[in-house]
């Protein structure tokens, strides 16, 4: 069963269509793609699933659930977190807090028990360090920079914080926009083990927007590939390498030799 | 109802509210050039009038070279604010740039009060003094001239930002930085420009609103009146700034008349809100699209 | 010099003082803040009330400009409010201080909510605007509103008391400032380290991916209005006892821009910072009112000096700050605390 339908999704600004009658589906505890080339509307469709741009038609589901006047907040408190393309941390605090505030929707202490920082402020606090110390910081590796302001990170580290966060927020869809974009070889394999072990153990459905197409073929579970804010294919990430109108989308001809290598990366170098 | 009184006293306000439509344009033309707000500019207005006020006063020079030395005078401040204190802010966060610009209004203030002391003053008269009726309507001569000039140079503004190379520059910065910039126009010397040209225009109508009201360090607080036009009319539009200058400057001249004094400023920060509330970027403003 | 703190629990390791050095200086601190009154003078300890009424304002303005980034013109305003209510209840009823000053910060959070409302569709300058036209109403009703307010002419108002006690001089009223401030900051202390607090700071630094994080922008952004003009009314209370007389003039647009000076001179979105601003622009006019009085005798034209000078020393104060050291004193403290946490072993 699909944890998010999307159907008929059209959205656009004054003149411009960023989506025009997408749909496609997440099948639940899978890892699915979204891919096409820039501007292709990726980032606007998660910006509808999230709330934030508002689809003149079509409507999202979410197990089930339609979507529409959802306010974003509640979105995220339904399960459905998310990172962003431009790393969208929070400059001002260091990862920990980062981190916690992911958490943000699971907790309750109102304002005047945040004053006194006494009875469930204090209680809550703690509960939610222990969890993210011990399910999120270990997980990730990234104890060593817990106090870091993350403005001071290097950019690898930053997108992995971005990850912890979003975990904190206790996710059954993870959104994740372009999760190894700017980085080097071995970055991108961590991250590539970490989406792995997020959906194996973790019971997670993750939904990512990747360029990598090394990585998105090694882990996908199925890749949706949107051009000019329309669908033109899904499915199995073999079945879409072969696809004509993809490799079309791509290369604008039908080279197919160059594409395979764009698609097949590794391989080819094996 | 006494007709001729408020038609007397709505010329009187339609007159003021040219006045407000000329600073407002210079508010305007350092907003979309820069994007900064300027809360100095009511000190700017002050700090020429104090000018006009040295060179036609204390130094006796006849109006036609005092009041262009004191206007150069309050349009070279703003080109010197812009490059010893703005420019080192860009890229700061707006708030803080606009502290910049109350810190600038401070210091004016101060500057100001030491060289001319506190004391209000009156300004030498320069302008016809004939009264001018127009139909059975009397104004003070000293609002029609000083509406008359406001216009010319409000009008002169509009044409230079229409035809000339420089206003063209400053209408591309304003529309795109990053593109002006590549298309070799020397955005830093725009934004200089757009200092020096918001300062002049303010500064004129400082003279002019001194001229009829008189002059003193509090002078500034007319600041607070522009800064309502603007947000009415829409921070980054012109047209937005000419009409509720006026329409800012009649309300306050008639709210003043009718229910008194301190009713002025609640009349038009009430007006204000409802703009804020309704419109939230003015009359005439564009509201930016967000993105994540 | 101070080494390895080693935590063993999360909750010793997020108290706010996590060593006993910190805790020693705290301490002592507070003793000299508690011995000050018995050996200062009676202008040093005038001095030490302005101080504390101003850090408890100036805390305030910092958690709503300085941790949620919405720039707030109306602070002198709420304060006005405060003081005002204090004022007819001191003169109307017979209830002691803590209920007043209670009343005074309530009243003014509810104000603070009704300002804070259009940023429901407006941010940045826009809200400041708002803010701005607040602060024009409420000056207008403080001096339109007679039969509550006293119009122009303000009221005077009975001394603060409690259990038949009256806090009549400055000394007696410094022993109800220091408490609320010191409790001021504490609470503003765990503000930020909760739930609440960094949603605060979340949405100064990127509202839009906050609001998708699970925040609601318009509820935290009236939380902060509402706690950050109880600060204000409470400091406005204090205000109005101190000086036992309010009137509209009190509240003058100058002093909200007085305390966003503070906060930025002192350091934006850092509790440290707020203190040391509202303590440094508080005592800057004094030390010119100083100097002033020591040139008088060789330069008889001084004090007509003064006032302009002032003027241009805040200002300068805010764009210097603004432009060299866009932390402020906070920032300048903490560097002179690093140089003394390595040496003398390096410099």
């Amino acid at each position: 069963m699909s944890i998010l339908e999307i159907s008929q999704l059209s959205l656009s600004f004054g003149g411009v269509h960023a989506l025009q009658d997408v749909s496609f589906q997440v099948p639940r505890d899978t890892i699915t793609t979204v891919i096409g080339p820039n501007g292709a509307g990726k980032t606007s469709l998660f910006n509808c699933i999230s709330g934030f741009y508002k689809p003149q038609e079509g409507e999202i589901r979410y197990q089930g659930q339609p979507l529409k006047g959802v306010k974003p907040p509640k979105r995220a408190a339904m399960g459905l977190a998310r990172t962003f393309q431009n790393i969208a941390l929070f400059r001002g605090m260091t990862v920990l807090d980062n981190i916690k505030l992911g958490a943000h929707v699971h907790m309750k202490t109102g304002l005047l028990s945040s004053l006194a920082y006494f009875g469930r402020a204090r209680r809550e606090e703690m509960e939610i360090r222990e969890e993210v110390e011990r399910r999120i910081i270990d997980f990730l590796e990234i104890d060593h920079i817990r106090r870091h302001p993350v403005a001071s990170l290097p950019y690898g580290l930053q997108k992995r914080v971005e990850l912890a966060r979003a975990l904190a927020m206790r996710p059954k869809v993870l959104m994740l926009d372009e999760p190894v974009a700017g980085m080097n070889r071995e970055e991108k394999e961590d991250m590539a083990r970490f989406i792995l072990d997020i959906r194996e153990e973790w019971d997670i459905t993750v939904l990512m927007v990747e360029h990598d197409m090394g990585m998105v073929m090694d882990i996908s579970d199925h890749i949706a590939v949107l051009n000019f804010g329309q669908v033109i294919a899904e499915g199995e990430p073999e079945d879409v390498q072969q696809n004509p109108e993809v490799i079309k989308a791509y290369l604008g001809n039908s080279d197919i030799d160059s594409l395979r290598k764009r698609l097949n990366p590794d391989r080819e170098a094996a | 109802m006494d007709w001729l009184f408020f038609g007397e006293i709505s010329l009187a306000g339609l007159a003021m509210g040219g006045l407000y439509a000329l600073i407002a344009l210079g508010f305007v033309i350092i907003y979309k050039a820069t994007r900064v707000i300027n809360f100095a500019i009511g000190e700017i207005m002050m700090f020429a009038a104090y000018l006009f006020l040295a060179f036609a006063g204390g130094m006796e020079m006849s109006p036609w070279v005092a009041v262009p030395l004191a206007v150069l005078g309050g349009a070279l401040l703003g080109g010197v604010i812009e490059k010893t204190m703005i420019r080192p802010m860009l890229g700061e966060s707006p708030i803080s740039v606009v502290m910049v610009t109350i810190g600038i209004a401070s210091i004016l203030v101060g500057l100001v009060e030491m060289i001319w002391t506190s004391n209000p003053q009156l300004l030498p008269s320069f302008l016809p003094r004939e009264p001018v009726f127009i139909g059975p309507m009397y104004l003070a001569p000293k609002i029609a001239y000083g509406f008359l000039i406001g216009m010319s140079v409000l009008v002169l503004y509009l044409l230079y930002f229409r035809f000339s190379r420089g206003g063209v520059a400053l209408r591309a910065t304003a529309s795109d930085q990053a593109a002006a910039y590549s298309m070799g126009i020397n955005v830093r010397r725009v934004f200089n420009l757009a200092w020096v040209f918001g300062s002049l225009a303010a500064s004129v109508a400082g003279i002019l609103v001194a001229a009829t009201g008189g002059l003193s360090p509090q002078f500034g607080i007319i600041g607070l009146s522009v800064l309502v036009v603007v947000i009415v009319g829409g921070l980054d539009s012109i047209l937005g700034a000419l009409i509720a200058g006026v329409f800012i400057g009649w309300l306050e001249t008639v709210a003043g008349a009718y229910l008194g004094g301190e009713y002025r400023m609640p009349a038009t920060f009430a007006v204000l809100a409802v703009i804020l509330v309704l419109k939230p970027y003015g009359l005439f403003g564009t509201h930016e699209i967000e993105r994540v | 010099m101070r080494i390895g703190d080693a935590k063993q629990t999360y909750l010793a390791d997020e108290a706010i003082w996590t060593s006993n050095t910190q805790k020693i200086w705290f301490a002592l601190l507070l003793a000299a803040l508690l011995a000050f009154p018995f050996m200062a003078s009676s202008y040093l300890l005038y001095l030490g009330c302005l101080v504390g009424i101003a850090v408890i304002s100036a805390t305030g303005l910092n958690i709503l400009t300085g941790y949620t980034g919405l720039i707030s013109l109306g602070q002198a305003g709420f304060m006005g409010v405060g003081a005002y209510t204090v004022a007819w209840l001191s003169n109307n009823t017979a209830l002691p201080f803590p209920v007043t000053l209670l009343a005074a910060g309530l009243l003014a959070a509810a104000v603070g909510i009704l300002v804070g409302l259009p940023s429901l569709r407006v941010k940045g300058l826009y809200l400041a605007i708002a803010t701005l036209a607040a602060s024009v109403f409420l000056h207008f009703i403080f001096a339109e509103w007679e039969p509550v307010t006293g119009g122009m002419e303000g009221q005077s108002l009975q001394p603060a008391h409690l259990l038949g006690l009256e806090f009549r001089s400055d000394f007696a009223m410094y022993f109800i400032i220091l408490p609320l401030a010191v409790l001021a900051l504490l609470a503003a202390k765990n503000l930020f380290r909760t739930r609440v607090g960094r949603a605060f700071i979340a949405i100064r630094d990127r509202d839009i991916s906050a609001e998708i994080l699970g925040i609601p922008l318009l509820k935290y952004k009236l939380m902060s209005f509402a706690l950050s003009s109880f600060y204000a009314g409470v400091a406005g209370g204090l205000f109005a006892y101190f000086y036992r007389v309010v009137t509209p003039e009190s509240f003058p647009l100058s002093m909200s821009i007085f305390y966003l000076a503070a906060v930025i001179v002192g350091g934006m979105g850092n509790l440290l910072g707020g203190i040391l601003g509202a303590a440094f622009m508080t005592l800057v006019p004094e030390a010119l009112k100083l100097l002033t009085a020591v040139m008088t005798p060789i330069w008889p034209n001084a004090p007509v000096f003064m006032s302009p000078m002032l003027e241009i020393i805040f200002g300068a104060l805010i764009v210097g700050f603004l432009i060299f050291e866009p932390h402020g004193l906070a920032e300048i403290w903490r560097r002179i605390r690093r140089f003394f946490h390595l040496w003398p072993f390096r410099s």
